[in-house]
């Protein structure tokens, strides 16, 4: 390209290019921006964690409350998330593979959850579950707790997180096409095999990058599930809900201390991300669609 | 070549040949060797039906079922009315806000090679990550009238935490992801071609930013404000700590719904849920019709 526009000399140097000094400027403010706005809040969340020393900190996650919460969300996310990537894979197979009526609708429709507020994805719940809602009565009868308890939580979770691991893969499937499946089962492989071992490897790192996506924002799903944990400590409190009742009793150090582990959690999320964008770009090109 | 293999298969096998046809008489897809699309649309169906779909349409059904009036009288009780027009004005201004700087940070992480610049962009994504909560007591702390940056503006006068104004410091922050992550494409894909002839017709530069790139960028930035929009108009865990929660000052249309629960109102929570559902609908349809006539207007997305 460099050579290409040397090749006219009629194109003054500053007329397709900004000047140093505005150059400078606008680096300079987006820096700034990002520093203010994105790294000073994470920065925050690491120094106050730590603001009353390692042993507070240490004390706020190994408190038995901090313990149960943590182990809640871990027992959450790997329930929703295996759920949503089989949801995935059935959704990418048949969207990218197939062609069908209503298949735009399909897509569109996948993609919901995520103009729903996480408030309305929790409340759609209670208005089902609820004591109050449709099957109330009828879980009551027959003593089903969902609402207030750890299945509210879970499905709450899987609604947030649903298109997270479907839309990484349907484009990424939609660009590889049926070549290679075509050619497997014409050399008498069978369908589950075909899956298992041309589509599969195909769309691996696409695959791990939703997987990834999707834990991170399961484990830090807090609307949706606020509306339905009812809070209850040691019972039904996820990490994010612990954060917020340690925030609201000014227990500030601890709330930073639990809230660190969730940073950290994000920050490996972040870095793995880019680590495949950098690695793999081209392949993960076709989904770089938040 | 899918379709003559996909033949090619069909003469070798007869039976194939007649299942397949047999098939395509009633199916929804074209006919094809790959197997396990029932299955697989079948699953994806139930799936989503029952994920999505049928509580969505609970929702819609119980708000519905109250009688026009009633509705219309639940929206327009002051502290609903107010919510709501914090919440989308508030959302309004951190989306502008969002697609100014966005705008600047898509620009410079495209166009200018400097040091930590794959940092910048992966630092982008922030917000899609870090869980809203662990933002919210953040941005909270950072801005309360003792914090970094509380305390820096609080001489001034200026409160940001607890005030209206907190409430757009925290959607800024969940917004700005969406606007650079949907210019920075356009903008990387953009031909030197059109700048160049632009200069060679004796543009300046300003004018070719202005006259040449933007009108170009209008369909991006406009999806990412909406998008940004609709996040924020929904938006719940950043927003609470930094907001103060004042009914009809500083509370958000999503917390008066969690207080409406509370309250066992569930049909003031359902009317405003609809209402906020009917908006994230309308930004849908807004941003596939902005998509579809860039298409149309420069043949790719």
């Amino acid at each position: 390209m460099a050579d290409e526009t040397a090749n006219f000399p009629t194109v003054p140097a500053g007329a397709i290019a900004e000047p140093r000094a505005v150059r400078l400027l606008l680096i300079g403010i987006a820096v700034t921006f990002m520093a203010l706005v994105l790294v000073l809040p994470l920065l925050l969340v690491f120094l106050e964690a730590f603001a009353k020393g390692s042993e507070a900190f240490l004390a706020a996650l190994t408190d038995r409350y901090a313990q149960s919460a943590i182990r809640l969300t871990l027992l959450v996310a790997a329930i929703a998330v295996p759920c949503n990537l089989a949801f995935g894979l059935a959704a990418s197979w048949a969207i990218a593979k197939f062609e069908f009526k209503g298949k735009a609708l399909l897509t569109t429709l996948i993609d919901l959850p995520f103009s729903v507020s996480p408030v309305v994805s929790g409340m759609v719940y209670v208005l089902l579950f609820g004591a109050q809602g449709v099957f109330g009565a009828w879980l009551k009868a027959h003593d089903i707790e969902i609402i207030f308890a750890v299945p509210g939580i879970v499905l709450a979770t899987i609604f947030v997180t649903f298109p997270f691991i479907a839309r990484e893969l349907i484009p990424l499937m939609q660009a590889q096409g049926t070549g290679d499946e075509e050619a497997a089962l014409s050399l008498g492989a069978s369908g589950f095999k075909t899956f298992w071992y041309v589509t599969l490897p195909n769309v691996k790192w696409g695959l791990l990058y939703g997987v990834l996506l999707c834990n991170a924002r399961a484990m830090g799903e807090f609307g949706a599930v606020s509306v339905v944990s009812g809070h209850i400590r040691g019972k039904t409190n996820t990490m994010p809900l612990h954060i917020e009742i340690l925030y609201n009793e000014y227990n500030i150090a601890a709330a930073f201390a639990v809230a660190s582990l969730l940073a950290l959690l994000a920050l490996v999320t972040l870095v793995i991300k880019t680590l495949l964008e950098l690695r793999f770009g081209d392949e993960l090109a076709a989904t770089r669609r938040h | 070549m899918g379709v003559s293999l996909t033949s090619l298969l069909q003469a070798n096998n007869p039976g194939l040949t007649h299942r397949r046809a047999a098939r395509a008489r009633w199916s929804l897809a074209r006919p094809s060797v790959i197997p396990g699309f029932s299955l697989t649309l079948g699953l994806t169906l139930a799936y989503l039906s029952l994920i999505v779909l049928i509580p969505l349409a609970a929702l819609l059904l119980k708000a519905l079922s109250l009688p026009p009036e009633r509705i219309f009288e639940i929206a327009t009780t002051p502290r609903i009315f107010n919510a709501l027009k914090i919440s989308f004005g508030a959302s309004f201004v951190a989306a502008l806000v969002n697609v100014v700087f966005g705008l600047i940070v898509a620009w410079v992480l495209v166009r200018y090679r400097f040091w930590g610049r794959r940092l910048l962009d992966a630092i982008v994504d922030l917000p899609f990550a870090l869980p809203t909560a662990v933002a919210g007591i953040a941005l909270s702390t950072l801005y309360a009238p003792n914090g970094w940056l509380g305390g820096l503006v609080a001489p001034l006068g200026i409160k940001i935490a607890y005030t209206p104004l907190g409430i757009v410091v925290a959607l800024i922050f969940i917004g700005l992801p969406f606007v650079v992550r949907t210019v920075q494409p356009v903008l990387g894909e953009f031909e030197a071609e059109l700048e160049e002839a632009a200069a060679t017709l004796g543009a300046k530069r300003l004018q070719t930013i202005r006259l040449v790139i933007l009108p170009r960028l209008v369909p991006a930035i406009l999806t990412g404000f909406a998008l940004a929009f609709a996040r924020a108009v929904g938006e719940y865990g950043s927003v609470i700590f930094i907001a103060g929660n004042l009914p009809n000052i500083s509370e958000i249309a999503p917390v008066l719904i969690v207080i409406k629960l509370q309250e066992f109102d569930v049909a003031g929570a359902a009317v405003i849920a609809v209402i906020m559902l009917a908006a994230a609908f309308l930004l849908l349809l807004a941003i596939n019709l902005i998509q579809y006539l860039s298409r149309r207007r420069y043949g790719d997305g």
